[in-house]
């Protein structure tokens, strides 16, 4: 499966344009990226990694087999083979994951802070120890490279474990002169763009101001959130503190309808989050959306170009753009744009598509086949649209879901492919002629996740960051994460805040004493 | 197609030195194993200048170093030779003879390497007379305090008439990055090098530390692949010094081949001025073709 548009449009209008001097982007000058030197396969052993043919529901401790008997399957996206068997959940087996988790609650929510801390940052130790089989199952379940799952993934949600770990007994300095009390049970729903990090995000803060949860991962993605229940196990986390309950949507709204939730925390797209929000009016559930984006990543003329291509590669065909702050819509100002998009288009041919596990792959397998039609289906409105494509000359595997990391140039503010979000490795790109219009660029939209502003001067900086309506920006960079730093959208992107001090708001109840 | 930036030395060129550092720690992920790792270490033995640049060196030393140069290992007959060797220019008619019937070519620096701090004229002395006693390449120095001082034209001229007085000599053109201070000076010299003449550019003397560096050997492939897409000419490049072991050739390597492409992976465009740099090479060569590490006294010090 491949979806391979060849760039023929852009070699004719180049020769349309017919510049006679060999000195501008139409040269027609190319580097040869491809011949002479080529990396031989490196690929991550996968000897070490245990997974078991089927997978049964985490709950009170022990892997429990779904009420209704049903099963899904888990496919690896770079083979199109199943990987494993795993429990699909009903009412009743949410129901008793929330029961196990109440019961539970009653003991870890009294138990000392310190004790508490201690389980997680064990936890912590535990996903660093096994760190090399985390990072192996998140990119065969979910077809992201290696160098990412290794090297981001679960790093980071190492990370995350420990920080919350040191919040769990400082709780009085985190809110002084009031009590933060536990809410209770938390129903935890999170996608498959990042499989263990979310869970992470959403676990630790959970558990260290004293809930307990039940998460349910997403359907194409359970794997590593069945391997974590091993590992709460193996670590003596109490049962019912944290349950695992696999399943599709069915599951999830399970989850977010049932009476004896607390708080519902989800991450995923705007549209489920609207019909969440709904389920939730009215009743006394507490929740936190971490929802969709279209991030506006802005380049001024005196940025630093060659490092802004990176920021760029970084921002939309990190883990194959299925990143909801990804910065996929490029704003560059039309001073520099011809440069910066020749300096685009020839870093583009050096990422490497193909196995995931493969140590030099830039750019792993789309997560599933119905992201992948989806892709499909975005590029094809981008040529009705009349944007101009662009893709790399990179080759891809003969099997699997592989998209090449795509540009569309000649795009304006209407139509569908800049305004949607695709969650794909696909840059749409724009030019500007000032700040103020990159600014109105940047607000018009209905997201407000994320994005960019590069440039040389300070100034720049401070006063794009102020007026951009994104709960996150990054200057001079992208996609960097901290545990310690609030993560959250404006608009259509969310609402409550992930990570550091603000992440512990949405698991308590403050009371002044 | 309307005319955007132009890229020379007298307009800034914001870098990030943060980006930078990023951009070359994503390339040393690379992975390069088996017959990638074979290919590239015999690439990285036949672009090294090795180089012995010392008050103490005499005949003896430079023909140790060329037969060095010639068969890098005799029990692998089948490697290739070294691009250069790299000497003082009194020692370049010993070099010379030695390498005569070869194709490894003698380089010499001149300019009053290292530090240049001479009239023009008598860099221009210097530089004729590494030439009349046989150099096939000279390697100057920039003045580096005036490049410091802003008086550019001034390094400009004095790069222009050394590549004059060079005639087809090929000049390679050393900006001493240790002493520039910021990756925005190195892509400024290294645009001005390249405007006023230079056949390749070069990081370092080997005399001040830093020498050359993943992060600044990146500025300057990129002002190299940004002027030949704006003019179609290749430049070279020559890192030299602080490369020692065979690994960081390598990465050296993934730089090269991540930013101008294949074209310049051949000594004719890249280079590695370094000495002790061969051995662990022949080493690892050694390594790959035989399952084993050899003891370091299997291998010829010179």
């Amino acid at each position: 499966m491949m979806s391979d548009f060849s760039n023929t449009t852009q070699q004719n209008e180049d020769q349309v344009n017919g510049s006679e001097k060999p000195t501008s982007p139409n040269s027609g000058l190319r580097l040869d990226f491809s011949s002479f030197w080529e990396y031989s396969d490196a690929p991550e052993s996968k000897d070490h990694v245990e997974i078991r043919d089927r997978y049964e529901h985490f709950i009170g401790g022990t892997f429990t087999e779904p009420v209704k008997g049903r099963y899904m399957k888990s496919y690896n996206p770079a083979d199109e083979e199943v990987i494993a068997e795993f429990a699909e959940g009903t009412s009743g087996d949410v129901d008793s994951a929330v029961k196990a988790a109440r019961k539970a609650f009653g003991k870890w929510s009294k138990i000392q802070p310190k004790e508490r801390g201690k389980y997680i940052y064990r936890l912590a130790r535990m996903i660093q120890e096994r760190s090399r089989e985390f990072a192996v199952i998140e990119s065969i379940d979910g077809g992201k490279p290696i160098r990412e799952s290794r090297d981001v993934d679960v790093p980071l949600a190492a990370a995350h474990f420990f920080y919350y770990a040191g919040w769990a007994d400082k709780l009085e300095y985190a809110f002084p002169g009031r009590k933060a009390e536990p809410l209770g049970v938390c129903g935890q729903i999170i996608p498959w763009n990042f499989p263990l990090l979310m869970l992470a995000w959403k676990i630790a803060p959970a558990l260290a101001t004293g809930n307990t949860v039940v998460l349910k991962p997403a359907e194409t993605t359970p794997l590593t959130a069945l391997k974590f229940a091993e590992l709460c196990r193996d670590a003596g986390l109490p049962d019912g503190v944290v349950n695992i309950v696999t399943g599709a949507g069915q599951t999830g709204s399970s989850i977010v309808s049932h009476p004896d939730i607390d708080k519902i925390a989800f991450t995923g797209s705007t549209a489920v989050g609207k019909i969440i929000q709904k389920l939730l009016a009215g009743t006394t559930k507490k929740y936190t959306l971490e929802l969709g984006g279209k991030g506006p990543n802005i380049i001024f003329e005196d940025a630093p170009l060659d490092q802004a291509v990176e920021g760029v590669v970084n921002a939309i065909f990190f883990n194959q753009g299925h990143v909801c702050c990804a910065g996929s819509r490029l704003l560059v100002q039309e001073s520099v744009a011809d440069k910066f998009i020749q300096k685009l288009r020839d870093r583009m041919e050096t990422l490497i598509v193909g196995d995931p596990l493969d140590k030099n792959t830039d750019i792993g397998a789309i997560n599933s086949k119905e992201q992948y039609e989806r892709i499909l289906k975005y590029l094809e409105i981008g040529r009705q649209e009349g944007a101009t494509i662009y893709q790399g000359n990179n080759s891809l595997p003969e099997k699997g879901y592989f998209c090449k990391p795509t540009i569309f140039t000649n795009v304006s503010q209407s139509n569908r492919i800049v305004k949607e979000e695709i969650f794909g490795p696909v840059l749409t790109i724009q030019t500007f002629r000032t700040p103020d219009e990159a600014i109105e660029k940047a607000n018009n939209t209905p997201y407000g996740l994320a994005g960019g502003v590069w440039t040389d001067k300070g100034a720049k900086i401070f006063k794009t960051g102020a007026e951009v309506r994104t709960g996150v920006l990054w200057s001079n960079t992208y996609n960097k994460f901290d545990p310690a730093s609030p993560f959250g959208g404006f608009k259509e992107s969310g609402l409550g805040r992930e990570g550091g001090l603000h992440g512990l708001y949405p698991y308590v109840n403050l009371k002044q004493t | 197609m309307q005319e955007q930036i132009k890229y020379d030395y007298l307009t800034n060129y914001p870098i990030d030195e943060v980006g930078v550092e990023e951009r070359v720690a994503r390339l040393n992920s690379r992975s390069i194993k088996k017959e990638s790792k074979i290919q590239a270490l015999k690439l990285a033995l036949s672009m090294i200048d090795l180089t012995t640049l010392e008050g103490k060196d005499s005949p003896g030393k430079v023909i140790q170093l060329c037969r060095k140069a010639l068969q890098p290992h005799s029990e692998l007959p089948g490697l290739p030779s070294v691009a250069a060797v790299c000497v003082y220019p009194t020692m370049v008619p010993v070099a010379k003879k030695e390498l005569e019937a070869s194709d490894v070519k003698v380089a010499s620096v001149s300019t009053a390497f290292p530090a240049g701090m001479v009239k023009l004229s008598a860099k221009l002395e210097d530089t004729r007379f590494a030439i009349e006693q046989g150099a096939d390449e000279i390697d100057m120095v920039i003045s580096r305090g005036e490049f410091l001082k802003g008086n550019y034209n001034f390094v400009f001229d004095e790069i222009a008439a050394v590549k004059d007085a060079c005639g087809d000599v090929h000049l390679k053109v050393i900006l001493e990055t240790g002493e520039l201070g910021t990756l925005e000076n190195v892509r400024k010299a290294s645009f001005l090098a390249i405007h006023a003449g230079a056949d390749f550019i070069k990081t370092s003397t080997g005399k001040i530390s830093p020498a050359a560096t993943q992060p600044v050997t990146l500025v300057m492939l990129e002002a190299i692949r940004d002027h030949y897409l704006e003019t179609g000419k290749m430049i070279g490049m020559k890192p030299a010094g602080g490369i020692r072991k065979a690994k960081q050739a390598i990465q050296y390597l993934v730089l090269v081949k991540e930013t101008l492409g294949a074209a310049w992976l051949t000594p004719e465009w890249f280079r590695f001025g370094a000495s002790s740099l061969t051995n662990d090479l022949l080493m690892q060569i050694v390594k790959q073709e035989s399952g084993i590490y050899q003891c370091t006294d299997y291998f010829s010090n010179d």
